[in-house]
């Protein structure tokens, strides 16, 4: 099983390092590929200076972009399964083992990490927690599948899955909740893994100021249009 | 309607057809983007000119004054237009998005060619040439 693991990542120089040493010692066998979208720091060259291999955008497009970059690598390249983890260092490397076991099921095409499954001591502020829970629960009734983690992007995903989203129209900003109801609709079967979340080892987020109204929006009228449309049919390769 | 209104309503679908033609001579406008700025012009002119028309169409959306029905007629086309625009501009963020990422897959590839058969690279570092 050649397995990839997808790392995008904007002006990520001070975090960048620690997540890549956490990912050879934990997660072993599993080759590292980071996506820079056009960082205006040494992004790249932090990459390049452990010998892991890096993808540049000319300019910046977007985190879904960034990962959907990842993806048509990943499938030019052949591997089997991709692994798509933050490089602000939220995501813990060692979770890694637990969502790849998830996939050895059979049934499971996708596993996403949850940092609300099991009480890890995360703790979102009170607006996000109220932005969560709300596509949380819509994603719940949509998919008819407990979702409690929406807006994770620490997942490991099958070919057939990531061959998709290589090959669609995907979001160039916020994946989130829509995608869970698209998937759902393609007929992925998702399985959630508990995870834990840690505080960002630097940078920032990139939703804040205006962003949170506009990321409500914006999610809400993609999963409009996601009901609206034709169920996906995927192409077999 | 006013003689003064009307002159106005031609003056002003003659400057866009004028303006119009000029751009796309110039080579500053593509002939597929001006088809509706040619439509609005022409609809002015044709609306300004052919008073009965007016009169009629006025009369069908019960609006009182004859020029508001022209204005009304110059404000739908340039709805038209924005929206036309706003699709262009979707697409258009879809191929740059492909493009950017087809050159960042392909400079991967190059980089990965020439380490493997210890090419020299052109220049020592084409990441840094847009920071």
């Amino acid at each position: 099983m050649k397995v990839l693991a997808i790392i995008p990542a904007y002006n990520e120089e001070a975090s960048l390092p620690v997540v890549l040493r956490e990912m050879s010692n934990h997660a072993g066998g599993v080759d590292c590929l980071v996506i820079n979208d056009g960082s205006k720091d040494r992004t790249a060259e932090t990459a390049r200076a452990v010998g892991v291999g890096v993808v540049s955008h000319p300019v910046n497009l977007g985190a879904g972009a960034a990962a959907q970059t990842g993806f048509r690598y990943a499938l030019r390249r052949g591997y089997d399964i991709v692994i798509q983890i933050d490089a602000d260092g939220q995501h813990d490397p060692r979770d890694i083992p637990s969502l790849l076991r998830a996939l050895e099921n059979e049934g499971v095409d996708a596993a996403i990490g949850s940092r609300f499954l099991e009480d890890r001591g995360y703790r979102p502020t009170r607006m996000r927690s109220v932005g969560m829970s709300f596509f949380n629960g819509l994603a719940t009734i949509l998919t008819g599948q407990r979702v409690t983690d929406s807006t994770s992007c620490f997942r490991a995903l099958k070919r057939p899955v990531f061959k998709f989203f290589a090959e669609m129209d995907y979001p160039t900003d916020f994946q989130d909740a829509d995608l869970r109801v698209l998937m759902k609709r393609a007929g992925f079967r998702v399985q959630e893994v508990a995870v834990s979340m840690r505080p960002r080892l630097g940078g920032r987020s990139f939703i804040n100021g205006i962003v949170p109204a506009y990321y409500v929006f914006k999610v809400s009228l993609s999963i409009l249009v996601t009901l609206l449309r034709e169920a996906p049919r995927l192409r077999r390769e | 309607m006013n003689i003064r209104v009307q002159i106005l309503a031609v003056m002003i679908g003659l400057g866009i057809l004028v303006t119009i033609l000029e751009l796309i001579r110039k080579r500053k406008l593509r002939e597929e983007y001006s088809v509706l700025w040619f439509a609005t012009a022409i609809g002015i002119l044709v609306l300004s000119l052919w008073f009965p028309l007016l009169e009629w169409l006025t009369a069908l959306l019960g609006v009182v004054w004859p020029a508001t029905t022209l204005f009304l007629f110059g404000l739908i086309f340039l709805v038209l237009i924005s929206l036309h625009f706003s699709i262009k501009v979707s697409r258009l963020t879809d191929q740059v998005k492909d493009l950017a990422q087809e050159a960042a897959l392909l400079s991967e590839e190059v980089s990965r060619f020439r380490a493997q058969s210890a090419v020299p690279e052109a220049r020592p570092d084409t990441s840094s040439s847009n920071s």
